[in-house]
């Protein structure tokens, strides 16, 4: 569904005739050209991975992350321009700790009787003595990614984000769009094999699926996907956030994820082979 | 005739006795109703539990203006956070909501509190916020100057796990006994229980509540032991 606005696609604050922003679909396409990332939600928590394309052969194994914890519950993975998800990653973060802990910027005894909220003030931040439910954190983050489409001297974040946790109310996972778009999905693909990897994560049976298992289904589906003749060589990132892991979001520890990607592997060949 | 100038121009405190206790499936909220200026009773019916949502609740003692400002304060935070989120706010922030306000204008107030409710990830709650701006939370908490005479009788009697019928009459017999003991605490007593079925408020008047030794029976007028008493007429 490619097309160009000409004429309407110089700001983001115009709209063009039949009523499209131009400025951010093209940001969205920034997000397409990107490596895929698949998030799951599976009976007992969230796994999260993402297809790194290694740019350098001089790069270190495990450098340049594109999954972030952004409080101890829940992580985000990052898809398209990498300094654009930094930004976001930062915000969540501060966003997910001032929910929860109080902290004020003057740090003298001239806090006024009323601590107003982030929104209003700026100064003081509420405090609810709470890790910051999944759905509020998404919400928030989406806000802030949605306030850079509102203005002409701003540019829409060309980054889309997997927002993974675990809160009281069970596993949830949010996927937000430069747009400011988020929805809750069950199973969510960005980046250039979205499409594929998203008819792969339909045929799985998720509710059914512990996280163990989904973490190797995971690394099937990218390394499925991973077109070897377009990108060279990738590196496989994986995180989960489930009861196993004790409900903090953390890497998928060492051993499965080499299980995860031996299966991958062998998943492929056998592919080949027919 | 200066001590009774200087009692009507003093700051409302709440002399008070106020408790939450926590039991098998809920809360019970108790406080009795008398608030002071002095030596005057400036409301013998006062309503100390005030509401903070639908379900959480708010015992307040000590300063009377403070304690129904940060209420008011709270209420509108806790308002609009149940909007932004979407159900019901836990027992959990708002009594972090009340702890912050209390904390940070420490200097400025004087309120000791206990925030009280249900919601349904953690059930009943009880949280004690005395007058620093501490939380704590507690199985079951008291607070206010008639507490004082109050403590040994909860180690005694105090048990984890009761009825909703024995926690409310925990909570009567206590507060009508704090009743008896401080001057500052009097009137009637009021309780609020809070579950997973709503809320219920419950009146105790005076003459209900159970008498401790060398105690006098409440009588409606004075006249009656008069009537009651008077010796034949003499007759020659």
């Amino acid at each position: 569904m490619s097309s160009i606005g000409t004429g309407y696609d110089l700001s983001v604050t115009t709209f063009s005739p039949d009523g499209r922003v131009f400025q951010i679909e093209y940001a969205a396409k920034a997000v397409d050209n990107s490596g895929t990332v698949v998030a799951i939600k599976c009976k007992d928590g969230i796994v999260m991975g993402v297809e790194k394309l290694i740019a350098s052969k001089m790069l270190l194994p495990g450098s340049n992350r594109r999954i972030h914890s952004v409080h101890r519950h829940s992580g985000m993975a990052v898809a398209g321009l990498a300094a654009d998800g930094r930004q976001i990653v930062t915000r969540a973060k501060s966003e997910a700790t001032n929910y929860e802990k109080f902290v004020s910027r003057h740090l003298s005894c001239k806090v006024p009787l009323v601590s107003v909220d982030a929104a209003e003030a700026g100064d003081t931040e509420m405090v609810y003595g709470e890790a910051i439910p999944v759905k509020e954190l998404a919400e928030r983050v989406a806000s802030y990614v949605h306030l850079c489409t509102l203005y002409w001297w701003l540019r829409p974040f060309g980054c889309g984000v997997i927002v993974g946790g675990y809160d009281r109310d069970g596993p949830q996972l949010y996927m937000i769009e430069p747009s400011g778009i988020s929805y809750r999905y069950f199973g969510a693909a960005i980046g250039k094999g979205r499409q594929a990897a998203k008819t792969e994560i339909e045929k799985l049976k998720l509710s059914e699926m512990t996280c163990r298992q989904g973490v190797i289904e995971v690394a099937k589906i990218i390394y499925g996907v991973h077109d070897e003749a377009k990108d060279k060589a990738f590196e496989l990132e994986m995180s989960w956030v489930c009861d196993e892991s004790n409900r903090q979001h953390q890497k998928v520890p060492e051993n499965l994820l080499e299980e995860a990607k031996a299966a991958a592997k062998a998943a492929l060949e056998e592919m080949d082979a027919d | 005739m200066d001590s009774i100038h200087n009692d009507l121009n003093a700051p409302h405190s709440m002399g008070t006795t106020i408790i939450g206790v926590t039991y098998d499936g809920g809360v019970v909220l108790g406080a009795d109703s008398r608030t002071s200026t002095g030596m005057y009773v400036a409301n013998r019916a006062s309503d100390k539990i005030t509401q903070l949502t639908d379900n959480v609740y708010i015992c307040r003692s000590g300063s009377a203006a403070d304690s129904q400002v940060l209420s008011d304060y709270v209420r509108y935070y806790l308002h609009q956070h149940t909007i932004q989120l979407g159900q019901p706010a836990t027992v959990k922030v708002a009594a972090n909501l009340v702890r912050m306000v209390s904390y940070n204008n420490k200097n400025m107030l004087q309120t000791g509190l206990i925030v009280g409710g249900w919601d349904k990830y953690e059930g009943g709650k009880i949280y004690g916020i005395p007058l620093g701006g501490t939380l704590l939370e507690q199985p079951f908490t008291i607070g206010g100057s008639g507490s004082s005479y109050l403590y040994g009788f909860f180690d005694q009697v105090w048990k984890e796990g009761m009825t909703q019928d024995e926690a409310e009459k925990l909570v009567v017999k206590a507060v009508s006994l704090a009743i008896a003991r401080d001057g500052a605490s009097g009137g009637v007593v009021r309780t609020v229980t809070i579950n997973k079925d709503g809320v219920l408020r419950k009146f105790y008047p005076g003459n209900t509540l159970p008498l401790w030794h060398e105690e006098l029976e409440a009588k409606d007028s004075l006249l009656d032991s008069l009537s009651a008493a008077s010796p034949e007429p003499m007759v020659s």
